[in-house]
């Protein structure tokens, strides 16, 4: 049990309110998650076919990917294997660090927004329809303006009804600019103006908002790449990031949204929206699996300080603490 | 990525199993397994999943399939048959109350798409039933939500009533069917805000609206690429209200939509529509064999020919038709059904609909060149009435003037004539076998 103790040992010590919202946002997805892997291994005697079997029903209820839970089984039967394991209790901190070896294994890129010291940081925002981009927008802009920064906001959404006031509202709340035009107008046009009153106004950050768009529409998949197109032309390195929102309830398709906005707009990183809703959290290891861009931002609730930097170790103490604290104890 | 349709996954299974000759009953055991991971894939919830396969193979082992001599092909028929059946049949009617106005709740997670399936509700009422809908924007939560009503009420000409975001949700409510009464709506849709189905003060909220306005109608609309979680969200909300009848949205995007099938067995609520774009006419009724196919990863023959039937000018087709059997079929002709296949949207997401599309060879991940079929045209256009009507009378000098006025190569200009002949050759023969079996017209394809 020495890997919990490692992991408990490294949160029990800091009074991290991050880390309770962490485990209160994913008190849902531990319970469901963890109670079943506990019972699972309660009820086994032995490691066996059927075992795994359920196991692996277990992974796909969690919507982690099909390809993600073979890989997982197949490595989990070879280590069982190999160290001769019996006991289905034993089973259990292999499935924790198999888990926790995904998350962090896949690649190497950072978790942290790439941000530009002393000059613009242009951060678009894409994804599919009703994920949460603008929301995220908003309380992003709020931890920008708390740390005193100048923020912009760009109201690229020029589709939607309603869009353009949604931005607005929030860039009250938070207390920043909006960027806009007309409903209906070309929001490549919006960027631009966006990306010149950035620099006129010298903002340090300027949040990009587009419409919610289905990935197989490729009339409006190239919309944004033009869209991209003019940030790379107007701010030489920009965008600096380019977030993927993905909503944690979503299913399998999260997998091709991710690899087609990748292929449009050569994403850099995700935001897993509505977190706090989902029982499920296992999309994330099949992203962070399948393709390499790390998830960098977690929305776990609706409130303006709702949004979190995504820890993969924090989040699987989350999806585990009812294990490692039990298996500490002991 | 590991979306195979569940023909080719049931092939593969037998591609392994065939050197036995007989299939057994282990061998129903591996289809089994490939019917279920399709499932899964599908996002179909995995304990409706286990029951569908228990049922399933049930079938499979009495007999039927091991009788067969084309197991795959029966297993994939009895999958689809039960599929479809579990869906129900098509249930697009609405509610009418006796007492107007009648009254239509929708519920849902944040971000199902709420709002915009009211404004297409709205415009479904009027337009197939000639109704007079009021639109209520009860949503005060989501910031401009109220607004985004307004615009689509005002788009579509729709009368949204709105008390503002600081008056309650109840309280819209009730005036609002008051208003109705007073104006003579005879439909009343209320959009409510998006709520998670385990946030209970927000669930109490719903409950209130339902005790006050006594909806004949609560829709729950759902995002058609909801995963596992769909059956929790579905199961949670018809438990404390009731439903009625489901929305699946955004299923113009390339998600199987397992969902739908988790929410039916779930809940056992009818499927009464689905979002198929962001215009405000894309509400369409739920087919459930269509559903099926989709599900299963097998194409969607039906959408395509709807589509293409919807595109097609009849008269010109009967034109063409005669055309080919006189083989008086020319360049002009073959532009002609160019534009017509274009102008039923972009060919990548035709070939999408093909069942097998995605295994064929050549076909798999080829995005099809619009421009290619530009230049098609570049050429067409760019020779005489005569050598349209006679491409035999095109001799190099001609061929290299049509290069050059379509901006092409000589080569390009070979080709086209070269597939061209093909393609009449073709005709040649078919109209021949027509012939020689029944005086029935020669259908084109896409008729």
């Amino acid at each position: 049990m020495s890997f919990f103790k490692k992991l408990k040992d490294k949160f029990t010590h800091q009074t991290d309110t991050v880390t309770d919202k962490f485990k209160e946002g994913l008190t849902k997805t531990r319970n469901s998650f963890t109670g079943r892997v506990n019972d699972l291994v309660a009820r086994y005697r032995k490691v066996d076919e059927d075992f795994f079997e359920e196991l692996e029903e277990i992974l796909f209820q969690a919507d982690v990917g099909y390809e993600t839970v073979e890989m997982l089984i197949d490595e989990l039967k070879m280590e069982v294997k190999r160290k001769n394991i019996q006991d289905p209790a034993d089973v259990q901190s292999v499935i924790s660090e198999k888990l926790v070896d995904i998350y962090q294994g896949a690649s190497s890129a950072s978790v942290d927004l790439n941000m530009q010291e002393g000059s613009l940081t242009v951060i678009l925002f894409v994804g599919v329809n009703g994920v949460g981009k603008t929301t995220t927008i908003g309380k992003l802009a709020h931890r920008f303006k708390q740390e005193g920064k100048k923020v912009i906001l760009a109201a690229g959404d020029t589709f939607r009804a309603g869009a353009i006031e949604q931005l607005e509202v929030w860039g009250e709340r938070v207390g920043v600019e909006v960027v806009k035009q007309a409903a209906g107008s070309d929001p490549a046009a919006v960027m631009f103006d966006s990306l010149q009153a950035a620099k006129a106004r010298g903002a340090d950050v300027l949040l990009c908002d587009t419409a919610g768009r289905l990935q197989n529409k490729v009339n409006l998949m190239k919309e944004l790449e033009k869209v991209k197109r003019v940030i790379e032309r107007e701010v030489p390195g920009a965008p600096h990031e380019v977030l993927l929102v993905l909503d944690a309830t979503t299913g399998q398709n999260a997998l091709i949204q991710a690899k087609t906005f990748k292929e449009a707009t050569d994403v850099t990183g995700i935001v897993l929206s509505k977190l706090d809703g989902t029982a499920k959290g296992g999309i994330v290891l099949a992203i962070r699996n399948e393709l390499e861009i790390p998830v960098k931002l977690v929305g776990l609730g609706e409130k303006m300080d709702d949004l979190q930097e995504f820890d993969p170790e924090k989040y699987v103490y989350g999806l585990f603490a009812n294990v490692i604290e039990k298996g500490t104890e002991e | 990525m590991a979306f195979e349709s569940l023909a080719d996954r049931l092939q593969n299974t037998f591609q392994k199993i065939r050197g036995k000759g007989k299939v057994n009953e282990a061998d129903v055991k591996e289809m089994m397994r490939e019917v279920r991971l399709a499932l899964l894939e599908a996002d179909v919830n995995f304990k409706v999943v286990k029951d569908f396969v228990k049922k399933v193979s049930e079938r499979a082992v009495g007999q039927e399939v091991l009788k067969s001599l084309s197991p795959g092909q029966q297993v994939i028929k009895v999958v689809q048959e039960e599929l479809t059946a579990l869906m129900g049949g098509e249930q697009s009617k609405i509610a009418v109350s006796n007492r107007p106005p009648t009254v239509i709740m929708m519920v849902g997670l944040q971000g199902a798409g709420k709002t915009t399936t009211t404004g297409k509700l709205a415009n479904l009422l009027r337009k197939k039933y000639n109704r007079k809908p009021l639109l209520v924007a009860a949503d005060i939560y989501r910031p401009a939500a109220i607004k985004q009503l307004e615009t689509l009420g005002k788009q579509l000409s729709f009368p949204v009533f709105s008390l503002g975001d600081q008056v309650s949700p109840v309280e819209i409510a009730r005036q609002a069917i008051a208003k109705a009464k007073e104006d003579h709506h005879d439909y009343v849709l209320i959009d409510t805000a998006g709520r998670l189905h385990v946030d209970e003060t927000l669930m109490g909220e719903l409950k209130e609206i339902q005790q006050l306005a006594n909806p004949d109608e609560i829709f729950l609309v759902v995002d058609a690429m909801t995963g596992q979680d769909a059956v929790n969200v579905a199961q949670s909300f018809n438990e404390q209200l009731g439903l009625t009848g489901v929305v699946l949205t955004k299923l113009d995007g390339d998600t199987r939509g397992g969902a739908a099938l988790s929410i039916r067995a779930v809940t056992q609520t009818p499927i009464k529509f689905v979002g198929m774009g962001e215009k405000m006419d894309a509400l369409e009724t739920f087919h459930p064999e269509r559903m099926a196919s989709r599900i299963l990863g097998m194409g969607d023959v039906l959408t395509l020919i709807e589509k293409a039937q919807a595109n097609v000018d009849t008269e010109k087709a009967k034109e063409l038709e005669q055309k080919m059997r006189t083989m008086s079929f020319t360049f002009d002709d073959f532009l002609d059904q160019l534009g017509q296949v274009r102008s039923m949207g972009p060919l990548d997401d035709l070939l999408k609909m093909l069942p097998g599309a995605n295994k064929m060879k050549g076909l798999n991940n080829v995005s099809i060149d619009e421009k290619q079929i530009g230049r098609v045209e570049a050429i067409i256009r760019s020779m005489t009435k005569l050598e349209k009507e006679q491409p035999e009378a095109i001799n190099a000098g001609r061929k290299k003037r049509i290069a050059k006025g379509s901006g092409t190569t000589i080569q390009e200009v070979n080709r086209l004539i070269k597939q061209f002949d093909d393609m009449k050759k073709m005709m040649k023969q078919m109209t021949n076998m027509q012939k020689g079996k029944k005086k029935g017209g020669f259908k084109l394809p896409f008729m």
